[in-house]
C-alpha cells in the first residue's frame, strides 16, 4: 500500500462523515458547510485521479456558486439559528434508507461491470483537448445545453420581476 | 529534495510572502490615509508610524477572543479558517520568477478565480452564525457584492486566456515577453481596468465597502468577531489586496518581465520586477480608497450587471475577432 492510497481511504472516509453529517443534522447551515466538505473532498479525488478540470469545476460551480446562492437564499428568507424542528422527520426514515441504498447499489453495480473493477489512472486529459472536443464532436449538445440555460434564465428574470408595464401589455 | 521537504519550504515561503505582504499593505493603506487626512498616529507616533502594524498586531493577539453565547459556535469559529483558506490559497500559482512559484499549474487561472470563490462561504457563514442584525445584513450585502462582481473579475480573465492562449500564468507572461508589450497596452486595456475595479470590490474596500460599512452597520460580518479571530479578517484583507494586485501585475503588466530588459536575467530582477508593480498597483488601491465616497447599494449592482460585465463581453468578443483575423 502506498501512500497516496492512505491518503485516498482517509478522503472516503472524511467524504462518508461528511455526507452522513449533511443528512443526519437538523441544522439547516451545518448541513450546507457540511456539503461544503463533502464537495472539497470530492474535488481532491478528482485531484488524485489526475481530473484537474472536473475538480476545479467543482470547486468553482458547486462550492463558489451553487453553495453560495443555497446560503444566500437560506439567509434571505428565514435564518434560523440552532435546531429546525421541521428538518427532524423520522416519518420517512425506512423508505428513504431502502431508496438510498438501492441507488448506491445500482451506481456501484454499474461502475464496478463497467471499469472491470479496476481503474487506470492514465496522464489525464488537457484541458485543451477538452475544449476542442466540446467545441468539434459535442458542439451541439454544447450549444442546446446553453440555449436551455439562456433560457431560464431569461425566465428567471421574466418571474421575478413583477414588471407593470409587461403586466399592461398582457391585458391589452 | 523529498517531497515531504519541499512542501514544508513551499508552505513556509507562501506564509513568509502572504503575511509580510500584509503588513506592508497595511503600512501602505494606513501610512496613505495619514497622508491624506492628517492623521497623526501612523504618521507621526513610533518611529514616523512605521512601527504601527506590530502595535497593531499586538493589540489584536492580547485582546481576549470573545465569543458571544448565542453564535452558532461550530460556524463562527470556521468562517475565518475559510476565508484564510482561499486567500492563501491564491498565492500557489503567483510566479515570482519563471523558476519561483510554488505550482506552476496547467489550469492557473482557472485555480486562481476557483479559489477565490471560497472566501464568499466565510464572510455568508460569518454574517449567518454571529447572531447579530448587523452581521447578518453585512453579510447579505457582501455574498450579493461577491457574487455580482466575480463574473466580470471571470469574464475579464477571459479575454487576457484568449490573447495568451494559455492558461498558465508563467505561460502568459512568458507571451507577453514574446509580444515584447504588456497585456495592459497589447489589447486588454479595458480588461484591466474592468478587472480592477472587480478586484476592489470583492476586497470590499472604498468605494465598494457597502458590506462592512461602518456608518452604518459598524463592521459587517465582523461586527461580533473579536481578539486574533478579527485579525484573521483583518489580514486577509490585505493578503487579499496583496495577491490581487499581484495577479493583476502578472496577467495585465508583464509580471516577473520589464520591457527591453534581457530575458535572460529575468531570474535575478523578476522578483524586484513583480513586487514593484504590486505595490505601485496597491497604491492606486490606497489613493482610490481614500479618495471616493461610498456607492450606495443599487449604484454598486448597477455598475456590475449593466456596465462592467457588458463591457467585458464585448471584450472578450473584441479579443476572440482579433485573435482569428490576425
Amino acid at each position: 500500500m502506498e501512500a497516496i492510497d492512505i491518503f485516498s481511504y482517509f478522503l472516503l472516509l472524511g467524504l462518508l462523515l461528511a455526507g452522513a453529517r449533511v443528512v443526519t443534522t437538523s441544522n439547516v447551515i451545518h448541513a450546507a458547510v457540511a456539503l461544503v466538505f463533502t464537495l472539497t473532498i470530492t474535488a481532491v479525488i478528482f485531484l488524485l485521479l489526475a481530473a484537474e478540470f472536473v475538480g476545479l469545476v467543482i470547486v468553482m460551480v458547486y462550492i463558489g456558486a451553487v453553495i453560495v446562492l443555497f446560503l444566500f437564499g437560506i439567509m434571505i428568507t428565514r435564518a434560523p439559528l440552532g435546531e429546525n424542528a421541521e428538518l427532524d422527520n423520522d416519518k420517512n426514515k425506512t423508505i428513504a434508507l431502502l431508496i438510498s441504498f438501492s441507488i448506491f447499489g445500482i451506481f456501484s453495480y454499474i461502475l464496478l461491470n463497467t471499469f472491470d473493477r479496476q481503474i487506470n489512472i492514465t496522464e489525464g486529459t488537457s484541458t485543451e483537448i477538452l475544449g476542442q472536443i466540446l467545441l468539434s464532436r459535442f458542439v451541439y449538445p454544447f450549444e442546446i445545453v446553453s440555449f436551455v440555460l439562456l433560457a431560464a434564465l431569461i425566465g428567471g428574470i421574466t418571474i421575478a420581476r413583477k414588471d407593470n408595464a409587461l403586466v399592461d401589455e398582457d391585458q391589452v | 529534495m523529498s517531497f515531504g521537504t519541499e512542501i514544508l519550504i513551499k508552505v513556509g515561503v507562501v506564509l513568509a510572502f502572504a503575511l509580510n505582504g500584509a503588513v506592508i499593505f497595511t503600512l501602505m493603506d494606513v501610512k496613505g490615509s495619514a497622508w491624506m487626512q492628517r492623521r497623526p498616529g501612523p504618521l507621526h507616533v513610533g518611529l514616523r508610524g512605521f512601527i504601527f502594524p506590530l502595535a497593531e498586531v499586538i493589540k489584536f493577539i492580547q485582546k481576549e477572543d470573545i465569543i458571544p453565547t448565542k453564535v452558532d459556535k461550530t460556524v463562527f469559529k470556521l468562517a475565518p479558517a475559510f476565508i484564510l483558506f482561499s486567500v492563501f490559497g491564491l498565492f500557489v500559482v503567483v510566479p515570482i520568477s519563471p523558476t519561483l512559484v510554488v505550482a506552476d499549474l496547467n489550469l492557473g487561472v482557472f485555480y486562481l478565480l476557483a479559489i477565490s470563490t471560497i472566501s464568499t462561504l466565510g464572510v455568508l457563514t460569518a454574517g449567518w452564525s454571529s447572531a447579530n442584525k448587523y452581521s447578518l445584513m453585512g453579510g447579505l450585502r457582501a455574498a450579493g457584492q461577491l457574487i455580482a462582481y466575480e463574473l466580470p473579475l471571470i469574464l475579464a480573465v477571459v479575454g487576457v486566456v484568449i490573447q495568451a492562449e494559455t492558461m498558465s500564468l508563467v505561460g502568459i507572461v512568458e507571451k507577453q515577453i514574446e509580444w515584447g508589450l504588456p497585456f495592459v497596452i497589447a489589447g486588454q486595456g479595458v480588461a484591466f481596468v474592468i478587472f480592477m475595479i472587480a478586484a476592489t470590490a470583492e476586497m470590499m474596500r472604498i468605494p465598494f465597502d457597502m458590506p462592512i460599512g461602518e456608518s452604518e452597520l459598524v463592521s459587517g460580518f465582523m461586527t461580533e468577531y473579536s481578539g486574533i479571530r478579527f485579525l484573521i479578517f483583518y489580514i486577509a484583507e490585505y493578503i487579499n489586496m496583496f495577491v490581487m494586485c499581484a495577479i493583476a501585475a502578472t496577467l495585465f503588466l508583464g509580471g516577473y518581465h520589464i520591457p527591453l530588459l534581457p530575458v535572460e536575467w529575468v531570474n535575478f530582477y523578476g522578483p524586484v520586477s513583480l513586487l514593484t508593480k504590486t505595490l505601485l498597483l496597491g497604491f492606486i488601491l490606497v489613493l482610490v480608497r481614500w479618495s471616493f465616497p461610498r456607492f450606495r447599494e443599487d449604484q454598486l449592482q448597477n455598475i456590475a450587471w449593466k456596465i462592467l460585465i457588458p463591457l467585458s463581453l464585448l471584450n472578450i468578443l473584441i479579443t476572440s475577432v482579433m485573435k482569428v483575423v490576425f
